[in-house]
């Protein structure tokens, strides 16, 4: 009876976004004139305000307030024993300590942007610099073992017994593969705007999860909770760094709530870099074994990577391998050290983007080595249960996901020598790569309500990133109700509204959807026994957090998919461009396959971004990121991404919720990175270990033309 | 961003009369200028606003060249049917620049004076001899993957950012100016920007108060042209290296040829050790690689950016290969 | 609390006399009293609250804030609103509304030529200024022959000249499949 579910249906919020009129939380104007607000940043990495001499700011026009630790309110501390990093408080200006370089020491508030921003470089601070550790691979020998990864993952995991069975195997692989610093950049700016009214707060806030930027911004702030709203009815994308509150959030707030009008703050492009996330840079040391006919006996993967040491964060970079391949004897281990950096937070797939790109080239390394086929060679070790756990898999189909894709890319004609095959002045190889990601579930609530006129309105707190969830839930509530989805209203983004899970970890679709459905059939059975009175009638629906449903406990409840990239190789200057590529992907039910599909193109589009592009780069003297702007951190234009196409298997895992649907915003950000940088081996002959593979990694093992 | 009072100009006479009060800059298209004001490298106290003087005008010279007026659009010059034909290197140069957005709006003069794109020289809380004179180079010992290797000093690693100019060069390209008493003056191309010596703020040969008017183009050299830029994204992305040729043959052999090269140093270089390497030569890998280590002869690296010696005579082999063989 | 609030002050360092401009946009003469340092882009956004135009970067390195001046695509990010009166500009908000789209925008939705949005409004004013200079019969960088009078307008040459435009969602195949459904509607 299903009849929306699934359909590559427009989305329903297309004519708002493509007319201009979605409005992002910078944009609200129905709440008056606002004050602008504009951030003033450290120059130093580390070390301590000695002076901050605010006068020529206050006194430059129209500025109404400079704020800084020595007159910013008293705020609640953070609190490191919440699990969660998103949901802790974020003091800001809260002392005259620096920890990181960009760290914001001044607010200035003035009537128009240009004031504030012209104000802003009118605060004088003086520094008392300290020397930091700025610097990556210096520090690699001062690791040390969190409690527990991302996620609460396991830091370590071990099977029988890795060193002697490494040692003993016949074929070897083992490499060091460095990732570097990457930023999420979404295209709107991290920004808020917020309304006070009398000692209510309305917080227009761009971020994925507003339950928990709700409760950081309540006990930032020290004020009752439901004193605060939140809207958000549009995002701007996220990628992670929207999981959290930031300084921008909490300073328009605090900057509000003393002046008593509204206030706005867009941090730039450049404030990014320091006052958002960044993905951790890694270290990462592959070691597998295997016998001549390909099994793996031994398989290691060991990460270090650095974290600020106010706020550790360890990416799950390991946790991939533990479920991807069987191996009788098997070691993953995660490290941190320290450096006085801009906190780690997530950035899309944190864990297998880094991970799988060094965990999936090292299997190509070794397919390489015994002169097979990278599919056959994974194929060969594709595991019967969890090869950790011994817990059964609820739906895998990752050698299916290979095979479909091998038939529709035409890997048969994958040049079988690296650098063998060219095309003009184009070296071309082909390579491919695995993808994998965990399914999560959080609680989630949502809310439907139908009217004596027959329009059912949806309500949750979940955003809508990017992702399509106002269709998506549209669809599925139209189905549970049997109505035409013209019939549904789709509400999202408000903070009083039940609380979903958010996007994000790709869990949004998902989790929402199974709550909506729940809701949708609860009303379905109040209706066959009830008439609908004038207010309308309502029902919830609810779904439990992961912990407490055992088949994540008794199954591995996972998404996968497999990524195929043709890459060109320029002779001369060794220039990288992506030719095509394909991903096939098994991810449960598609909830509607147009918007499903353009979230998989676009973590593949990712994964070509941090095998050729990002680099976020540390000046290890002060501990800046260099290129902090679009024209020098660079992420793939037009011109860069050809051909790229996503295909998903129809499936349904009935393990994961009665919908049969799983995440996959990131998935097709998982291994993509690793089939690209195969491909530039397979073109080129040349392995390129430290990632991003740019030309001038390549250049000096290409041979001269003469 | 600092405040400023603007005018608009009704004629290139006005516009040097205002620009001459202290502290006042012309403005075109602002893609430069606006960028660095809003970071404060730039604070100029008056703007004055050449973007509608009338000269924006392509025209033929009497000698077989053509005029462009200096507030002709880089789009309006790249599509230009008689530049696209006559002189390639050009509008290929132009079309490599910047994105579709940007080229409507930036100017000829406006690029000929871009500013680098040195990220210390962006980052007003950096040492940088060009912004503020005196106080170091931050990218000597910093992060200086895209800077110079050619014709670089103690005091500035810069290169100089634009395409176009790189075009300009291999053409002989002079530029027409204007200064506040209304006198004119041409200067060559090649003697119009600086090398950094140790007064790296002082970019150009232009003096205060002068307007670029326009850039005269000689009749076009013989032979083939070609534009080569490399980058690390495939557009959208200032040049690692770039390279313009304009090469003649003459049953296998070089009987002219002119290189200059982009992304490499503070101005943009004119090739002439590996113009005499290759004129009278045969048209073959050989001799392009004698051109190759004679352009790069001179050429220091300093440590990130090493990698930019090797990737410019390798650009330049393949481009004369290229310009060569279609001859 | 002891916080430090301040009024204007003449002579002050960062004083400003603000300018009149009458800008015209999407069709309608607006007067407007600005900071002549407030850009086009905060012109539109934050005095005549036409928030379609998006500031993405504010400094030229991603296209989200693109408007057709005079027919021509530029970005509103780095040019002063003070310089555009006599111009005509148009934004997203003057090609369509949401039920009555331009059929850029309408190809925009079937083909799902965005996720987020943001960059989206850009993406299609820059695809109409581009669809535009193709037909004057510009070149490109994909261009082989620069000197040829013509140009097939194939999708490496739609890429080429819509790399000004960046999408962090990365939708490019599906924004370059809806341009070109309306330059081939556009041909025949
Ligand atoms: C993201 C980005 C990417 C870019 N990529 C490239 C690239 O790949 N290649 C490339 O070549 N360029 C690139 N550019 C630079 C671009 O080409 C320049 O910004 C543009 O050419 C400057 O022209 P304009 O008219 O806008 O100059 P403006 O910004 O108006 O002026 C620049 C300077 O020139 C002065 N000036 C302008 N006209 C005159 C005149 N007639 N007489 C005297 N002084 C004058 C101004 O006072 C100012 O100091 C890029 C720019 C951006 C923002
Ligand atoms: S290279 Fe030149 S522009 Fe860059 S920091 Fe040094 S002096 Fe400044
Ligand atoms: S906001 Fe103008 S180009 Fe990014
Ligand atoms: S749709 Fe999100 S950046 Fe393009």
């Amino acid at each position: 009876m299903a009849t929306m579910t699934g359909q590559p249906i427009n989305r329903i919020d297309g004519p708002l976004k493509v007319s201009g009129k979605a409005t992002y939380a910078y944009e609200h104007w129905d709440v008056g004139e606002p004050l602008y607000g504009f951030i003033v940043g450290a120059t130093i990495g580390k070390g301590r305000i000695v002076q901050i001499d605010t006068t020529g700011a206050e006194r430059s026009p129209g500025v109404r307030m400079v704020m800084t630790y020595r007159n910013a309110p008293a705020q609640g501390p953070r609190d490191a024993s919440i699990p969660s990093q998103y949901s802790r408080a974020y003091p800001m200006l809260s002392g005259p300590d620096i920890h990181h370089y960009g760290e914001p020491v001044a607010l200035v508030v003035a009537t128009t942007y240009e004031q504030a921003r012209a104000a802003a470089s009118l605060v004088e601070v003086e520094y008392a610099v300290l020397s930091g550790h700025f610097d990556f691979a210096k520090r690699l020998d001062k690791a040390y073992a969190p409690k527990a990864v991302n996620a609460g993952l396991a830091t370590d995991s071990a099977v029988g017994n890795f060193d002697t069975a490494f040692k003993s195997a016949d074929v070897k692989i083992d490499q060091v593969y460095t990732t570097p610093y990457q930023f999420s950049q979404p295209m709107e700016p991290h920004c808020c705007l917020a309304v006070p009214n009398g000692d209510d707060l309305t917080v227009y806030v761009s971020a994925q999860i507003l339950a928990e930027a709700h409760t950081a911004i309540a006990s930032t702030l020290k004020i009752d909770p439901l004193r605060i709203r939140l809207v958000t009815p549009y995002v701007g994308g996220g990628f992670g760094s929207k999981l959290g509150i930031h300084g921008e959030t909490i300073l328009a707030a605090l900057a509000a709530r003393a002046l008593k009008e509204p206030v706005k703050i867009a941090m730039t492009r450049q404030q990014i870099f320091h006052l958002v996330s960044v993905r951790p840079a890694t270290s990462q040391r592959v070691r597998l074994g295997a016998g001549r006919d390909g099994r793996l006996v031994a398989l290691g993967h060991d990460v270090t990577m650095f974290t600020s040491p106010i706020s550790e964060y360890a990416e799950q970079s390991a946790t991939s391998a533990r479920g991807l391949y069987a191996a009788p004897n098997r070691l993953t281990r995660h490290r941190l050290t320290a450096l006085d950096l801009p906190r780690g937070e997530d950035v899309r797939a944190p864990g297998e983007a880094p991970g799988l790109h060094a965990f999936e080239s090292a299997m190509d390394e070794l397919a390489h080595a015994l002169n097979m086929d990278p599919i056959e060679l994974r194929i060969l070790n594709e595991p019967k249960v969890h090869p950790e756990e011994g817990i059964p898999f609820s739906d895998r189909r990752l050698v299916e996901c290979m095979r479909e894709g091998a038939r529709r890319f035409g890997w048969e004609r994958r040049p079988a020598k690296p650098a063998s095959v060219r095309d003009g002045r184009w070296l071309v190889g082909y390579g491919m790569a695995a993808a994998i990601r965990g399914q999560f579930q959080m609680t989630s609530k949502a809310k439907v309500r139908m009217g004596p006129d027959g329009i059912a309105v949806v309500q949750s707190d979940m955003t809508d990133i990017g992702t399509g969830t106002y269709t998506i839930v549209a669809q599925v509530a139209a189905d549970a109700l049997g109505v035409p989805l013209d019939r549904v209203r789709v509400e999202l983004g408000r903070s009083d509204y039940p609380a979903g899970a958010g996007s994000g970890g790709s869990w949004g679709a998902s989790n929402t959807c199974t709550s909506v459905h729940r809701a949708c059939m609860a009303l379905r059975e109040k209706l066959r026994i009830g008439k609908i009175p004038a207010e309308g009638m309502e029902a919830e629906g609810e779904i439990a957090a992961m912990s407490e449903e055992p088949n994540y406990k008794n199954y591995s409840i996972f998404t996968y998919g497999a990524h195929f990239a043709e890459v060109g190789v320029d002779v001369d200057t060794a220039e990288i461009r992506l030719r095509r590529m394909l991903g096939v992907f098994a991810a449960g039910r598609i909830l509607n396959a147009k918007t499903a599909r353009s979230q998989l193109i676009g973590g593949m589009t990712w994964g070509v971004s941090s095998a050729l592009l990002e680099d976020g780069t540390v000046d290890a003297r002060t501990g800046a990121f260099v290129n902090r702007d679009l024209a020098e951190y660079l992420v793939p234009v037009h011109a860069d991404i050809p051909e790229i196409d996503a295909i998903l298997l129809d499936g349904f895992d009935g393990k994961a919720n009665e919908l049969g649907a799983k995440g996959l915003g990131e998935l097709g950000n998982c291994g993509a990175n690793a089939a690209v940088a195969n491909a530039v081996f397979n073109a080129t002959g040349v392995r390129v270990r430290d990632f991003p593979i740019t030309l001038d990694k390549v250049l000096p093992a290409l041979p001269r033309e003469v | 961003m600092r405040p400023f009072t603007y005018e608009r100009a009704i004629d290139p006479e006005a516009a040097v009369a205002a620009v001459s009060k202290a502290g006042a800059k012309f403005i075109s298209g602002g893609t430069n200028l606006l960028d660095l004001m809003k970071l404060e490298i730039e604070r100029p106290i008056h703007l004055v606003d050449i973007s509608r003087l009338p000269l924006k005008d392509i025209k033929e010279e009497p000698d077989g060249g053509m005029r462009i007026g200096a507030q002709a659009t880089n789009s309006d010059v790249a599509a230009d049917i008689r530049v696209r034909t006559r002189y390639p290197v050009l509008s290929q140069a132009l079309l490599a620049g910047a994105s579709g957005q940007l080229r409507n709006k930036a100017s000829v003069g406006g690029n000929l004076l871009q500013r680098t794109r040195c990220p210390y020289f962006y980052d007003t809380a950096a040492s940088c001899n060009k912004r503020d004179p005196s106080s170091g180079c931050a990218a000597i010992g910093g992060i200086n993957r895209g800077h110079a290797i050619l014709g670089a000093s103690d005091a500035c690693i810069a290169t100089h950012p634009s395409d176009m100019a790189v075009a300009m060069v291999v053409l002989d390209a002079e530029i027409e100016l204007l200064d506040a008493d209304r006198a004119t003056r041409r200067i060559a191309i090649g003697d119009f920007h600086r090398l950094p010596g140790t007064t790296p703020h002082i970019e150009t040969a232009l003096k205060t108060g002068e307007m670029i008017t326009g850039v005269v183009l000689p009749a076009p050299p013989e032979g083939r042209q070609f534009y080569r830029k490399v980058r690390d994204r495939a557009s959208y992305a200032f040049a690692l290296v770039s390279v313009a040729v304009v090469v003649a043959t003459e049953r296998g052999t070089i009987t002219s040829a002119r290189v200059a090269f982009g992304g490499v140093a503070h101005k943009p270089w004119r090739a002439k050790e590996a113009e005499a390497a290759l004129t009278g030569g045969t048209a073959t890998m050989a001799t392009y690689w004698a051109a190759a280590e004679a352009a790069m002869a001179g050429a220091t690296g300093r440590g990130h950016n090493d990698f930019k010696i090797e990737l410019a005579k390798r650009t330049l082999c393949r481009t004369l290969a290229h310009a060569a063989q279609e001859n | 609390m002891s916080l430090s609030t301040v009024g204007d002050t003449k002579n002050a360092e960062n004083a400003t006399e603000n300018a009149k401009v009458a800008l015209t946009v999407n069709g309608r003469v607006r007067q407007l009293e600005l900071d002549p340092r407030t850009s086009l882009l905060d012109a539109l956004r934050e005095h005549l609250h036409l928030t379609g135009t998006k500031k993405g970067c504010d400094h030229g390195q991603c296209g989200a804030c693109t408007v057709l001046i005079n027919g021509r695509r530029i970005n509103s990010c780095l040019t002063l609103a003070v310089m555009h009166a006599d111009d005509e500009i148009v934004t997203i908000e003057g090609l369509g509304s949401p039920d009555a789209l331009h059929p850029m925008q309408a190809a925009f939705v079937l083909r799902d030529g965005f996720q987020c949005g943001y960059c989206t409004p850009g993406q299609i004013c820059s695809a109409i200024g581009m669809l535009a200079e193709a037909k004057a019969g510009w070149p490109s960088h994909a261009t082989a022959d620069v000197a040829a009078q013509t140009t097939a307008l194939t999708d490496a040459e739609i890429r080429e000249r819509m790399s000004g435009n960046i999408c962090r969602c990365a939708a490019y195949p599906n924004i370059i499949a809806a341009i070109r459904d309306v330059a081939e509607g556009d041909r025949g």
